[in-house]
This record gives C-alpha cells, sequence and structure tokens, in this order.
C-alpha cells in the first residue's frame, strides 16, 4: 500500500473542506471497496477523509423515506420499513457480500463501488478504466462476468453492486454536497456507463461528498423482488440479478418497476420492458415479451452469451414471484 | 474393535481444540523473533523468456528496505541429487532453485525479494521493483499442449500408473466385438489448494546453524533439502511446525518461497518472515492439474465388464514432469480381463502442478465412474447392481487378495440410507416445483498404504507419558488419535498422554500424506507404547519389592496407570509407585516401525460409496446438492468424530470440484485470472446441505497392526462423478467437462 494520511471530519462542511485542502483525496466510507483496491494498488489516494461518522440517520417521512449516506448496509436492510415497504431493497443488501462485510459498508460507499473485473484490479494488464487509452483486456479475455448491456470497444465491466439495482428501480434520488453547493440527482442520471466513459463512473464532481439517498413511498413498492443468479449461494456478485416491483390492479398490471444487475455496465433500468408490462395480465406470455425487450440490445462476449438467455429467464422468474404476492 | 474400555473408537474431542479456537496454537505466521524482518516477493509477469534487466534501486530506497535481493546477488543454492529426491517431488526435471538465474519458466516465478523492517514496508517496495523482460511466446494454452502430449520420460522402477503404459489383456478385440460400448471424453479444470493458512516461513540463522518455522506437511524432508540446498550438515537445520492450518497437498514439497527465506535472512543477517500472499499461493506451491480424459468401456448385455481403455493427458510444467496415480483405480476397481491405460504430460508454461486431496485418483474416478453411469443408462441397468456386477474378488492388476474389502457393504448401506429404491430411473422424472431432482452415486476408493515412523516413549515418575515423534498434523487430528492409540497400549488415561509433533529434533517421522498417517505413526505409536508398557511390566516382575514379582507377563493388565493381575485385581501397583522406587525420573525409548511384506501378499485398498440428490433450477440451471450419504469401509476407525469430519471435509471438497472450483490462467500471457478467494470458488456454508457420512464395520487384520486404512483422501474420491451422474439423471444432460456450470444447464 502507497503511503497516505488521514483526517476524520467533523461535520460536512469540515468533510468538503478538507478534501479541498488535500489534492489527491478520497472519502472514506467502510472502506471495504477502497482499502481493498489501495492494497492492490488500484487505488493510490495521498489523503483520506473519514466519513462514516456523518449522516447516518434514516428518517422515514410522510411520502419518502431519506437514508443517510453513511447508513450501514446491514443497519439498511434489517430496517423494519425497507423490509415492509421495499422489499426489493432488503433483499437486495442481504444477497451482497458477506455480513462480515455488509456491517462496514455505507450506502454511498456501495453506490460508488469500484467493477470487479479481474483485469482492472490487477495492475500488469492494460485497462482502460484505470489507465486511459491503455486499452482493455477483457474483450479479448476471460469475460464470463461481464456485461453485456452498455458496453463499448472501451470497457465492457459489469457495475457490481446490488443495492444499486434496487435504488434504481424504486426511482432514488441522491443528495450530494460540493463546492458548489447541494443537489439533488435521480439515481437514473448517477451513474455514467463504463461503456460509455471508464473513467467517469458517476457525474459526481471533484471533491462532491454523497450525503443521503430518499426513496418515494409508491404502496406498489411492497410487491417487490430481488432474484439474484450467481455459482455459489453467497459471498458472490451476481451473474444475473434482478429487482422487479408490480403494481396490479384488478387483472392487470398497472405499474411496472424493472432494472437488472450483473449484466450492465451501470445499474441498469429496463424501462421499456416496464412499459411493455403496462396493461397487461400478469402471466408468463407478458414477462417472456418485457424480458425480450429489456435484453434486445444485448451483445455477448467470449464467455457471456449465456448471459443473454439466463436474464430473461430471470426476468421471468422474478415478474412471476412478484405478481404471486399477496 | 472399540469396546468400552478402549479409547481408541470413542470419538474424544480434539486434544489441540482449545489452543487453536483460543488463538494460543502457533502457526508458522505467528511466530516472532527479535530484530525479526519481512521479506516480500517479486513475480514474473511474462510465463516465458529472460529476465533483461531488474531495476532494484528505487525499491532499496524505499522506506525500511534492508535489502533487494534479485539473481544477481543471490547466494548460490545447490541443486537437489537424483539419488536423494524425496518421494514427494517429481521424478523428472528440475525443481525450481529461486533466483538462480534470468530463466523465466512461468508467470509468477520469482524473480526478487525485498527484506525491509515491515511487511507493508515490504509489499510496498516490492512493487516498486522493475523488471524488464526479454519475453518469448510461451505455452500458456492447455489444448495447445494436450495436442502435442508426450507419454512421461520413463524412469527407473517407476510405477505403470506414473510413468509406463499398461495393458492386460486385449481390449481393442474386446471392444471391436462388444455389445455395447461407451466412449466419452472428460475434462477436469485445475484446482488450487487454497488452505485457509497461507503459506509460511521464519528463518533465523545462529552462525551455520538454520532453524525454519514452517508450514509444511514433512519437516524431516524440509530439513533435508534445505541442508542440500545450502551444503549444511542436517544436523545443523531444525524445522518446526507443530499446527498446520490445513494443507491438502499445498506443503509436502520444499517450494521455493522456502529456500528464498533462508537465503533472505542470511543476506540481512537477522531472522526473517516470508508470508505468501493469496496470489502468490497460486503460484509458489502447486495445484491439482487440468486433464482431459478418455474412457472406452465395453460390455456384454448383461452387464460385465469385458474392456476398459483410460487415456489420460495432464498438465506439467517445462521444467518438471508431475504425474500422479490417474490411472490406478481403473486397473483395480473393476474385475475386467482386458484393460489398457496410458498416460500423456502436456507440458506449458505454468508452475508445477502437486497432490492435491486424492490427488490422481480423484480426477481418474470422475472419469471412470461417470462412463459406468453412461454403461449403466445404455444398458438399462441400475448403476449399483452394474458395479456389484463387476465386483473384483480380488485386485485385477496385481492378483492378490484383499487385506479386506466392503465395497459391497458400502453400496448396499449408502444406497438405502438414501432411499435409492424411490429413485425413478429416467431422467427428468423427478421434479419438485422448479427443481429437477436427481440421484447419482459413485465409487470411492484410495490405496491404503504405510511408511516407515519412529517414536520415542517416555514414561513419566508421575506416571503420564509423552510420545513425540516429527510428524504433521495438518488438521486431520493426528495429535488426537495417537493420544488415544498411545493411552490404549500404555493402559492410561488419555489425559495422561501427550503428543509432542512438528520438529526435526525428534525422532524420523514420514510425510503427512497419501492418507498413511494413522497406518505409519499410528502403528509406530502403538509398537512403541507396547514395547513401553512391557518394559515396565518385566520392570515390575523382575523386582521383589514389587506385588507382581515373577508374575507371568501375560496374567499383568495395565489400567488407569496400575499394574494388576487380571484374575486379583488388588495385587498391583501403579506406574508411579513403580518409577518412584527405582528412582526413575522417566523411562524412555525409540521405537521404529515399517510395513512389512503383508504388502506382497495382499493388495490393500480403502473403499467407499457416494450417494447424492441435487436440485437443479429447471430455468435457471443452478446445482444444489441437497444431500450426500456417503459410506466408508477405511478399516478400524480410531476416533469415530476427527474421521466424520476428515469424511464431510472431503465431500465438500468433492462438491468444490465438481461446481465451483476452477483455476483459469489467461491463455494470452499465462497469467492466472483469479488468484483470489473472491474469484476462485470454493463452496460456502450456504452450499452445503446434509451430508451424512457413516463408517462400516472393518478391521483389517493385515494393513497393519492397528488394523486401519487410510480415510481423509477416500472421503472426497468419486463425489464429483456422482454429483455429475446426479444431474444427468435430474436433467438427462450428461456433462463431462468439471466444473459444472449453470450455463451448460440453461
Ligand atoms: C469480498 C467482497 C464481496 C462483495 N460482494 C458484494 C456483492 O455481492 N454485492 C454487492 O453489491 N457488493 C458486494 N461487495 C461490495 C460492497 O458492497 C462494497 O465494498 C461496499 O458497499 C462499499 O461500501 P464502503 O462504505 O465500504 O465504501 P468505501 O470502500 O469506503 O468507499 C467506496 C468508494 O466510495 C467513496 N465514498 C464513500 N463514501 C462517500 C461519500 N459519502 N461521498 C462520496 N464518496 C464516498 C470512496 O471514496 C470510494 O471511492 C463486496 C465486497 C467485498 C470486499
Ligand atoms: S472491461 Fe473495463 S475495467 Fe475491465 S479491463 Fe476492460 S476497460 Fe478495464
Amino acid at each position: 500500500m502507497q503511503q497516505f494520511s488521514y483526517s476524520r471530519a467533523p461535520d460536512i462542511a469540515a468533510a468538503l473542506q478538507q478534501s479541498k485542502d488535500h489534492g489527491e483525496s478520497k472519502y472514506l466510507g467502510g472502506g471495504t471497496t477502497l482499502l481493498d483496491c489501495m492494497k492492490l494498488h488500484v487505488e493510490t489516494p495521498a489523503h483520506l477523509v473519514d466519513v462514516n461518522h456523518l449522516a447516518n440517520r434514516i428518517e422515514v417521512k410522510s411520502t419518502t423515506i431519506r437514508i443517510g449516506a453513511a447508513v450501514r448496509n446491514s443497519d439498511l436492510a434489517y430496517h423494519e420499513v425497507i423490509r415492509t415497504k421495499f422489499p426489493v431493497l432488503s433483499e437486495a443488501l442481504l444477497a451482497g457480500a458477506t455480513p462480515q462485510i455488509r456491517n462496514m459498508a455505507t450506502v454511498a460507499g456501495n453506490l460508488l463501488q469500484r467493477t470487479r473485473c479481474t483485469y482492472f484490479r490487477d495492475t500488469t494488464w492494460p485497462c482502460n478504466k484505470r489507465e486511459p487509452d491503455s486499452g482493455c483486456s477483457a474483450i479479448d479475455g476471460f469475460n464470463r462476468s461481464h456485461a453485456i448491456l452498455g458496453t463499448s470497444d472501451k470497457c465492457i465491466a459489469t457495475h457490481p453492486s446490488d443495492m444499486c439495482v434496487a435504488l434504481i428501480a424504486l426511482d432514488a434520488v441522491i443528495e450530494a454536497e460540493g463546492p458548489r453547493g447541494k443537489r439533488q440527482i435521480p439515481m437514473r442520471d448517477f451513474h455514467v456507463a463504463y461503456g460509455e466513459d471508464p473513467i467517469k463512473e458517476s457525474v459526481l464532481e471533484a471533491g462532491e461528498l454523497i450525503t443521503a439517498v430518499e426513496i418515494p413511498e409508491l404502496p406498489f413498492y411492497a410487491r417487490s423482488h430481488y432474484l439474484k443468479v450467481r455459482d455459489r449461494a453467497s459471498f458472490e456478485f451476481a451473474l444475473v440479478s434482478v429487482a422487479a416491483a408490480l403494481q396490479i390492479e384488478g387483472d392487470r398490471i398497472t405499474g411496472a418497476r424493472l432494472a437488472l444487475g450483473g449484466v450492465g455496465t451501470k445499474p441498469w433500468r429496463a424501462t421499456e420492458a416496464e412499459q411493455a408490462l403496462v396493461g397487461r395480465h400478469p402471466d408468463e406470455n407478458a414477462f417472456v415479451e418485457a424480458a425480450g425487450v429489456a435484453l434486445r440490445d444485448a451483445r455477448p462476449q467470449r464467455d457471456n452469451g449465456f448471459k443473454i438467455e439466463l436474464a430473461k429467464r430471470s426476468i421471468c422468474r422474478a415478474l412471476g414471484v412478484v405478481a404471486r404476492m399477496k | 474393535m472399540a469396546t468400552s474400555e478402549t479409547i481408541c473408537g470413542q470419538p474424544m474431542d480434539r486434544v489441540d481444540g482449545h489452543l487453536k479456537v483460543t488463538g494460543r496454537a502457533t502457526y508458522a505466521a505467528d511466530v516472532r523473533l527479535d530484530k525479526l524482518a519481512y521479506a516480500a516477493l517479486v513475480l514474473s509477469t511474462v510465463s516465458s523468456g529472460r529476465i533483461k534487466h531488474i531495476d532494484s534501486a528505487p525499491a532499496e530506497k524505499s522506506a525500511g528496505v534492508l535489502a533487494v535481493i534479485t539473481h544477481h546477488n543471490a547466494a548460490r543454492l545447490h541443486s537437489q541429487e537424483q539419488e536423494k529426491r524425496p518421494g514427494v517431488d517429481p521424478e523428472v526435471g528440475e525443481p525450481l532453485s529461486p533466483l538462480q538465474d534470468a530463466v523465466i519458466r512461468y508467470h509468477g516465478q520469482p524473480v526478487a525479494t525485498v527484506i525491509s523492517e515491515t511487511f507493508v514496508q515490504a509489499t510496498y517496495a516490492a512493487s516498486l521493483v522493475h523488471v524488464v523482460y526479454e519475453d518469448s511466446s510461451g505455452i500458456n494454452d492447455f489444448n495447445a499442449a494436450a495436442a502435442k502430449a508426450k507419454p512421461p520420460t520413463p524412469v527407473k522402477g517407476g510405477k505403470p500408473g506414473k510413468s509406463a503404459d499398461y495393458q492386460r489383456g486385449d481390449s481393442a478385440a474386446a471392444l471391436a466385438k462388444a455389445d455395447v460400448r461407451v466412449d466419452a471424453k472428460y475434462s477436469i479444470a485445475a484446482e488450487h489448494h487454497n488452505p485457509m493458512e497461507l503459506h509460511a516461513t521464519v528463518a533465523s540463522w545462529d552462525g551455520a546453524r538454520l532453524t525454519l518455522y514452517d508450514k509444511t506437511q514433512w519437516v524431516d524432508n524440509v530439513q533435508e533439502q534445505v541442508a542440500l540446498a545450502f551444503r549444511l550438515d542436517k544436523e545443523n537445520v531444525r524445522v518446526i511446525s507443530p499446527f498446520v492450518g490445513g494443507a491438502f497437498g499445498a506443503a509436502l514439497r520444499v517450494w521455493p518461497h522456502v529456500l528464498i527465506a533462508a537465503l533472505a535472512a542470511r543476506h540481512v543477517k537477522r531472522p526473517v518472515k516470508l508470508v505468501l500472499t493469496r496470489s502468490q499461493n497460486f503460484t509458489i506451491p502447486g495445484y491439482r492439474p487440468k486433464y482431459l480424459q478418455n474412457v472406452s468401456l465395453a460390455a456384454t448385455r448383461e452387464g460385465t465388464l469385458t474392456a476398459i481403455e483410460h487415456e489420460g493427458i495432464g498438465q506439467t510444467s517445462i521444467y518438471e514432469e508431475y504425474t500422479e496415480s490417474l490411472l490406478d483405480t481403473t486397473r483395480q476397481l473393476y474385475a475386467c480381463p482386458n484393460v489398457k491405460t496410458h498416460y500423456r504430460l502436456a507440458a506449458m508454461n505454468v508452475n508445477t502442478p502437486a497432490s492435491m486431496r486424492g490427488p490422481g485418483e480423484v480426477s481418474g474416478v470422475f472419469a471412470l465412474e461417470s462412463a459406468l453411469d453412461e454403461l449403466a443408462v445404455a444398458l438399462k441397468v441400475d448403476p449399483v447392481e452394474l458395479r456389484l456386477r463387476n465386483f473384483a474378488k480380488e485386485d485385477p492388476e496385481y492378483n492378490l487378495p484383499w487385506s479386506s474389502n466392503s465395497l459391497q457393504a458400502c453400496y448396499r448401506q449408502a444406497a438405502q440410507r438414501i432411499g435409492w429404491d424411490q429413485r425413478t430411473p429416467a431422467p427428468r422424472s423427478m421434479s419438485d416445483g422448479n427443481q429437477l431432482i436427481g440421484y447419482g452415486m459413485a465409487t470411492a476408493t484410495w490405496p491404503a498404504k504405510r511408511l516407515p515412523a519412529s517414536v520415542r516413549v517416555q514414561l513419566k515418575q508421575d506416571g503420564s507419558a509423552s510420545i513425540e515423534t516429527a510428524g504433521s498434523d495438518i488438521g486431520p487430528g493426528t495429535y488426537t488419535a495417537l493420544t488415544q492409540i498411545a493411552a490404549d497400549a500404555l493402559g492410561l488415561a488419555a489425559s495422561q498422554v501427550t503428543v509432542v509433533l512438528g520438529d526435526t529434533n525428534l525422532p524420523t517421522a514420514p510425510v503427512q500424506g497419501g492418507s498413511m498417517t494413522i497406518a505409519s505413526i499410528g502403528s509406530a505409536v502403538h509398537e512403541a507404547a507396547t514395547a513401553m508398557r512391557n518394559k515396565v511390566i518385566k520392570l515390575a516382575q523382575e523386582d521383589p519389592q514389587s506385588p507382581l514379582h515373577r508374575a507371568v507377563a501375560s496374567d499383568i493388565e495395565v489400567k488407569a496407570g496400575r499394574l494388576s493381575l487380571h484374575k486379583a485385581p488388588h495385587t498391583g501397583e501403579s506406574y508411579a509407585q513403580l518409577l518412584q522406587r527405582h528412582r526413575q525420573e522417566t523411562l524412555e525409548l525409540t521405537h521404529s516401525s515399517k510395513p512389512g511384506d503383508e504388502t506382497k501378499k495382499y493388495a490393500m485398498r480403502s473403499f467407499g460409496a457416494h450417494f447424492v440428490e441435487v436440485r437443479v433450477d429447471r430455468d435457471l440451471g443452478n446445482v444444489r446438492v441437497a444431500r450426500v450419504v456417503s459410506a466408508f469401509a477405511a478399516g478400524r476407525i480410531i476416533n469415530p468424530k476427527t474421521a466424520h469430519s476428515q469424511a464431510i471435509g472431503g465431500i465438500v471438497g468433492g462438491i468444490g470440484m465438481a461446481l465451483l472450483e476452477h483455476t483459469r490462467w489467461d491463455s494470452r500471457n499465462g497469467r492466472i485470472v483469479n488468484s483470489n478467494l473472491a474469484d476462485y470458488h470454493v463452496p460456502v456454508h450456504a452450499d452445503i446441505h446434509p451430508i451424512e457420512a457413516f463408517f462400516i464395520e472393518e478391521t483389517d487384520m493385515y494393513s497393519n497392526p492397528i488394523g486401519t486404512k487410510g480415510l481423509a483422501e477416500l472421503s472426497i474420491v468419486g463425489v464429483a462423478a456422482a454429483i455429475a451422474n446426479a444431474v444427468y439423471h435430474a436433467t438427462g444432460k450428461r456433462l463431462r467437462d468439471l466444473p459444472i456450470t449453470l450455463e451448460s444447464l440453461l
């Protein structure tokens, strides 16, 4: 690990100031991504501003729930309101990593976790995401876990987060504060597809701090589910995951939320597939069609062509589960 | 057999369990010495070629750095002499002698070591060493290497399985006129042992004397090899390894880092600790090699095997020919008159493979037992019935009677426990909601071997005893089992016996490998402790002050440390009384034990049978091993509790092999792309469902004085085949490539 300095910010203003005072600084959440990457020399910040103790409350408001940036993944997953009114989020969090990691990981850190592309995490390989224009080692390499949506010849890495897939399905909004003041960024606009720009990853600007995530509370979010498909039953990133919610009135779907993980270069919202579901009977035909729409633009690589079919079947499975929920 | 009177046969808790769970068992990396410095390795980033230039200046200037050692300034190491090559090393080729030349043989080969005041300083400085290579294209693709596979170089006395082609009868003719035949090709991914404990060595010199604290399965071999490399008298090298946190074969050999630690400590004239990173654990020690296998079976309509041909192409390095007993089972498991086996080697720019739990047999049996299942399907015969029909009443390779063989009982009892008769034979005929259900089975077997071993027994004035031998306990419970054997032979309570292991200062012991420890060291302990008991009895008989003066030896028994007459239990005295009267602080003896000619008279193997139930998601392809029922016949079981742990551990390893474990080299440059535990998948708890492992009562009259046979490796052999066979039954898809992944079932 390269040497670095460390400071702990007493409040948000101080955090922004400390970040400004040290040129190459990073905010430190649970450190489960950042410290790993530092040990691998993939990240080499000169300074860390510890923001673990800032903004760690969950506020239940009348039409939204507001989650502090430093809330731990486990605290969020087991929160009563999250479990009952946003089950997809609770399930997504619990499908991620291990209890030990979830006890450290923060919401903001999870939003900004780095890809697990093996070539990115090993500095002996060329990688456009680590070193601009050095080339992508995954395109001609082992790419079973890589993305099929939002890729380009610059980068095909998968956005690894489970939580983000649920958040994007639920239309969450990110609150950030930076040198230029506070702003709210809809989750849909927050991440930049790696394929578009391997370096950028999100619209956050240098020194900008995430302070909270807010989710609108819609009654049908209680009818939601997260399905994660992988080789082993735990402690593995998704090959494919699906966040789904359905509003069913009478025998019709009147509202749908569908997002995919493990297949996109950012958390992937399948808006057109959602539109294809609305107005339909919640049955297998509707699900199969929606799945086809969701994967229409998928582009397979050497080792991950199976993800297209797997994603379609996973969508059908997840929608089926949601449709049968009471 | 276990009676309430004997301690052997009791499910005793581990004697070292408390030390381990409280963190007081000292593993190699835990050792702290005065003025300890830390070494970190720099590994090659090409698989073939030469080092053109190494710039170590930036590393040397980095904070805390004491030295950087490369092939330019490393002390010369002497290479191994062919005659003194240990059994754990390949018979052909030269082991990698680290930092001795500019030649790059594989990606991840050590090219430099940095020694610093702290571990973090050392690893950081190692990242600053800049190496320029003259890169020549290496052989990085297994299929390309396999296409040019060659027979192993013949060695004197080479066993057929390892080095020579084997043939009995005329398999070609039998295949040509077979009623039914199966021809299939199987492949197995390479796997790394990944024991929880990382490889680590602490080296400390005192003049010409070297002490090594090492993670090893064989301290005596480390002593020998290091003494040879540094031209030291063996007596001047002491190797200490009381606890090993799992090894599975990864610590059988002396790997380059052990020599590097010793080199580094000599260079900086301070003790040095070298702990490999998880990633370095992939290219410094070995791994289970990749295989391609072709199997052809011929049978009569009634299901009698008439021919087996089995060819294996195994991965090896360009500097050593690694071979293992891949094809032994094929020659010995079934009564088949016409058998041909071939071993071929695919040499690549990789580090040399190594034995990994059940080496060879576990890979060969996957192919053989999968093919048997295919034959059962072709014949429309129950797979268990097919195996029973071809049961070998004696060893068909050497035509020797089995020392014991309860395989048929294993099949029958395990089949009954899992409810095999409830299985509907047609593939894809059983389901539960989204889950397709399948049942499969396969045979397990492992040779029962024994090696010479020596043991020192001390009986102390307080009536307690200590047992000392250089052997290891890498986790199976050796300390505990030896305690039980000694306590029974000496007539002591287990709490009165202390076992000391893992130090070259103790009497010599063989490698802890091949499931031979209890047969070898356990037999030696039994004999040594019995000799001690007889010595004490003699002392009493000859002592006019003893109540047992002139008693007949066979009338005397020892229980709870007290000698007495069977028929008059009140007549007697304790070990303590006798030793105190004789003013003997201790009585001591050292005993060497070795196998006799029983190996020429009997064929010896442990046997078992695995039965599994899998559940396959019909849409998503996930395979879950819902239940495993395995029967093992491994002679006498010294400790049913630790034996059971061994058995379920082996089965879990087999589940990993079947469904998850897969070391991947990038064929562009020969670099492993998943050398960490997030990307190299071993099963997690959530993957493991009920496992029922049980033992068939068996005492082997011939294997060794205590009637045991090996168990550890037996338990993993056959698991992968049973799972693949069950997946076929569940889905109708025959999967011949391991690991089985969900995409193959979509
Ligand atoms: C072994 C392992 C397995 C895992 N498995 C999964 C999995 O299955 N699914 C999954 O979704 N995730 C998984 N993860 C990833 C895990 O979820 C993330 O590491 C974690 O969520 C990151 O949170 P953190 O607080 O530790 O972030 P940190 O490591 O502290 O930070 C991550 C990034 O966020 C930045 N940051 C942190 N806080 C702020 C803030 N307030 N404002 C702006 N920037 C900030 C940091 O500067 C850094 O760039 C796994 C991780 C590990 C180590
Ligand atoms: S996929 Fe992206 S992260 Fe991976 S090597 Fe290519 S550019 Fe780097």
